[in-house]
This record gives C-alpha cells, sequence and structure tokens, in this order.
C-alpha cells in the first residue's frame, strides 16, 4: 500500500478525526454510547455504509449531473442503510432491536455525506474505499472510547457485563448516573478533545 | 451527451428511480419470510417468560404449545369469542384504535405443573414510540407473576431499560386490585417510599431516573388494558365461588 493511500486510513485517527476536529456527526455521538455494545454495531453499521456508498459513488462519479449530484447521493446512502436495516432483521434480530431507530439514523450523519460530497467525487474507487473505512474507523474509535466510560462509570458494566465488584458498591461507591445523560457524552468528548490537543500540536489554531 | 442537460438529468434520475426500487423490492421480499418467523417466535418467547419459562426462539414453538392451554379472545362483555386465532389474528396495534366495544381482547391460560396463570398483552406509549409487553396473573386474578416489556424506539440506557430484569423484578408478586377488587394497577413511582420493593400491596414499583415518561407509559398501559379485562374476571371469581 502506498504512502498516500495508508494516510488515507490513518489521517481520519488522528489529524483529520470525524468527530474530534471535524465535529462531525455529533448527534449519533451522544444519541448510542450509552453501551458499549450498541456502540460496536454502529461503528460496524456505519464502516459498511460508509465503505460501501463511497465505492459506489466513486464508480459513478463521471455519470452523476451535477445539479442532482447531492440527491443522488442521499439516495445511495438511504437505500444501503435500508439494506443494512433488512438483513439485521433477518439475521441479526436481537441486534437490529437494540439499535431500534439509530440504524435509521445513519442517513443524517453528516460524515457519510461529508466524505461523498468531498472524496468519493473526485477521487478513484479503491482510494474511495479506503477514505470510507477510514472516516468510519475514526469515527468509530471515538464513539467506542466514549462509551467505554459512559458504560463503565454510569452502570458499572463493560457490553452488558459486571465488570465493578459487589465489595466496591458495600464500601459506598455509587454508579453515576449522570454519565447516561446525553450532557456528559458532549462533556466526554470535550475531554477528548482536550487530551489530543495537549498531544498533537498541529490542531492548535493561532 | 451533455451531463449538464435536462434531458440527461431526466434520464439518470429515472434510471436510478427503478434500479434502486427493483434492489430493495427484492431485498425486502426475499428476507420476509426470515423476518416474519423471528417476530413470531419473539412474540412466544416473550409470552412464556412471564410465567417464567426461558427460553431461546428456536425452542420457543414446542414449548408454546406444551404450556399454553387456552387462547381466548375476550370480549367487552366478559363472553368469548370462540372463533378467532388469537396468536395470529389479534394485533393489539390496531385493536388500540378500535372503540373499547368492538374490540377483542386476547388473553392466554397457561398451565405449569398444574398452576394456572392468566396472561395478557399490554400496549401504550412511552416517550417516542409505542411500548408494550406482556403481563400474567396468578390464579388468585390478582398477583403478578411475571411481566415482559419492550419498546419501538424508547432512548437506549434510559427508558429502553424498561426490557432489563432488574426493572421486570420489581413488579413480580405486586398485587393489581385491592381488597374490595377493584383495580388499581401498579404505579411506576418517582415518590417510592420502598425502594427495595419489600411491600408488595403498596401497587407502586421504583422508577428508572430519567425515564418518567417512559415509566408513566407503562403505568397507563397496564391499568387501561387490564380494565378491559374485569367484566371476564367477574365471571371468573363467581364460578370459582360457586364451585365452593
Amino acid at each position: 500500500m502506498s504512502n498516500t493511500n495508508r494516510t488515507l486510513l490513518s489521517d481520519p485517527m488522528d489529524d483529520n478525526n470525524p468527530i474530534t476536529v471535524q465535529v462531525l456527526g455529533i448527534c449519533s455521538a451522544l444519541a448510542i454510547t450509552v453501551q458499549l455494545k450498541a456502540a460496536l454495531v454502529m461503528s460496524i453499521s456505519v464502516m459498511a455504509v460508509m465503505a460501501a456508498s463511497n465505492v459506489i459513488i466513486s464508480m459513478l462519479r463521471d455519470l452523476i449531473p451535477n445539479r442532482i449530484r447531492i440527491i443522488v447521493q442521499l439516495v445511495v446512502v438511504a437505500s444501503l442503510v435500508a439494506l443494512v436495516d433488512q438483513v439485521l432483521r433477518a439475521y441479526a434480530y436481537d441486534v437490529s432491536k437494540e439499535l431500534s431507530i439509530f440504524i435509521g439514523l445513519i442517513i443524517t450523519n453528516c460524515i457519510v455525506m461529508g466524505r461523498l460530497e468531498a472524496f468519493a467525487l473526485g477521487n478513484g474507487v479503491w482510494r474511495s474505499f479506503l477514505d470510507g473505512i477510514g472516516n468510519a474507523a475514526g469515527y468509530g474509535f471515538i464513539l467506542i472510547l466514549v462509551a467505554f466510560f459512559r458504560e463503565l462509570l454510569g452502570s458499572g458494566n463493560l457490553l452488558g457485563y459486571q465488570v465493578i465488584p459487589d465489595f466496591v458498591y458495600e464500601m459506598g461507591y455509587e454508579n453515576n448516573g449522570l454519565m447516561l445523560l446525553s450532557p456528559m457524552a458532549l462533556i466526554t468528548v470535550g475531554i477528548i478533545i482536550w487530551i489530543q490537543r495537549s498531544r498533537n500540536r498541529k490542531l492548535i489554531e493561532n | 451527451m451533455n451531463r449538464d442537460s435536462n434531458l440527461y438529468t431526466f434520464l439518470f434520475a429515472t434510471i436510478m428511480v427503478f434500479v434502486i426500487a427493483i434492489v430493495l423490492a427484492y431485498t425486502s421480499q426475499s428476507l420476509k419470510v426470515l423476518q416474519k418467523e423471528n417476530v413470531r417466535k419473539e412474540k412466544m418467547q416473550n409470552i412464556l417468560s412471564t410465567v417464567g419459562v426461558i427460553t431461546n426462539r428456536e425452542g420457543a414453538e414446542e414449548l408454546f404449545d406444551k404450556y399454553i392451554e387456552e387462547q381466548l379472545a375476550v370480549q367487552n362483555n366478559g363472553s368469548i369469542d370462540p372463533t378467532i386465532d388469537v396468536f395470529n389474528d389479534i394485533k393489539l396495534v390496531f385493536e388500540l384504535k378500535k372503540s373499547p366495544k368492538d374490540q377483542d381482547f386476547p388473553l392466554y391460560v397457561a398451565n405449569i405443573e398444574s398452576e394456572k396463570y392468566y396472561i395478557i398483552p399490554i400496549r401504550g406509549n412511552g416517550l417516542w414510540n409505542a411500548i408494550y409487553g406482556y403481563i400474567s396473573i396468578k390464579e388468585d386474578l390478582n398477583t403478578v407473576k411475571g411481566v415482559v416489556f419492550d419498546h419501538v424506539g424508547e432512548t437506549a440506557g434510559l427508558g429502553a431499560e424498561i426490557t432489563q430484569d432488574w426493572f421486570k423484578e420489581r413488579f413480580i408478586n405486586e398485587k393489581l386490585f385491592d381488597s374490595d377488587n377493584n383495580l388499581i394497577g401498579i404505579k411506576v413511582s418517582k415518590t417510592n417510599n420502598d425502594p427495595n420493593n419489600s411491600d408488595k400491596n403498596d401497587h407502586e414499583v421504583d422508577a428508572i431516573s430519567g425515564a418518567t415518561i417512559t415509566g408513566d407509559g407503562v403505568t397507563d398501559m397496564i391499568k387501561e388494558r387490564l380494565e378491559h379485562y374485569i367484566p371476564y374476571f367477574n365471571t371468573l371469581r363467581s364460578n370459582k365461588i360457586a364451585l365452593n
């Protein structure tokens, strides 16, 4: 894999992270990070949708009429999401119930449309595929990180299993119910941005 | 052809819509059988879980046939309509749109090791969308044996927690009627003075923080649905007295 292709995968993880740097896709980062499992499945679903839609738009990029390109992108993304939803409902019924409306809300994730418009319309199929995977991974990484802290501190569980032992509760420890509410997701993302910027000086504006 | 011409744009849009319609319709049709089967077995699983029979989706059908001995379509006046296929034909979504006197009220009677339980499907509104479930009542027609709740789109981690075991367990052994057989229901309460739920006669369970509206929905749907079974329960009660 060439160097430029590798940066397509590595850039969104740090220097150009969709959530912490571009501040896209915040809505779902707040909504589905209460539990680690939902965040994991959401990340995988977004990755599938982004990779596939980037590839399709990139293949059609010389055919799509300029004036209706946003509509075309929307239709492609919406159809892929409908497909993912149908497949989950047939083969992973429990997961699909858990995510309920959030699968449909992938359509509204600004990252998906943003990458189609900014990258897939002007680049080849392979590079677009990598870009989709990379950005979805950068999004998923933050989602999983936030969900990890929210589930651990909010309910004392990880992936639904209790990890904080009973004797800690007996000593007077309490789960922090505030972690389960959306404001704490925003604050957690804020703390992650703070840590990232203090380590990566490139991101600091003059 | 010029990519910016009206004709090209129009043609492109038309072809795109056709292709996508075919793909989506094909997927939906070919997966429909699997999806319906999942929903049907989950319903059996839910009904069984209220009476303490825990099974996976695959084993649900067999156990359902074994334990559920009667499926009744109760009418508003307390009589039974024997012509209706209760499990497949009564959908609470549609029943709730009718006026109570035209509705059929499904009732499943389970017999587990010669203990009789009455299982009632319930449905109401949560914060975002419908919430539903089943409540099973012991033979005294008052004590709750178990409940199961589910929801269409409640907030994960808040309202969606009504599906969790720790919440459902709070309803076990709670009473629905007072000593004069008036329906009180079970209130999901924010001002519950009994957080450990040791008093099973207070008609209250502890609410979930941050899920007030979902909790109120649970309170309301239990009371609203149960109300319609009172005439039938009264017949059962008087039959019982007559037998004694």
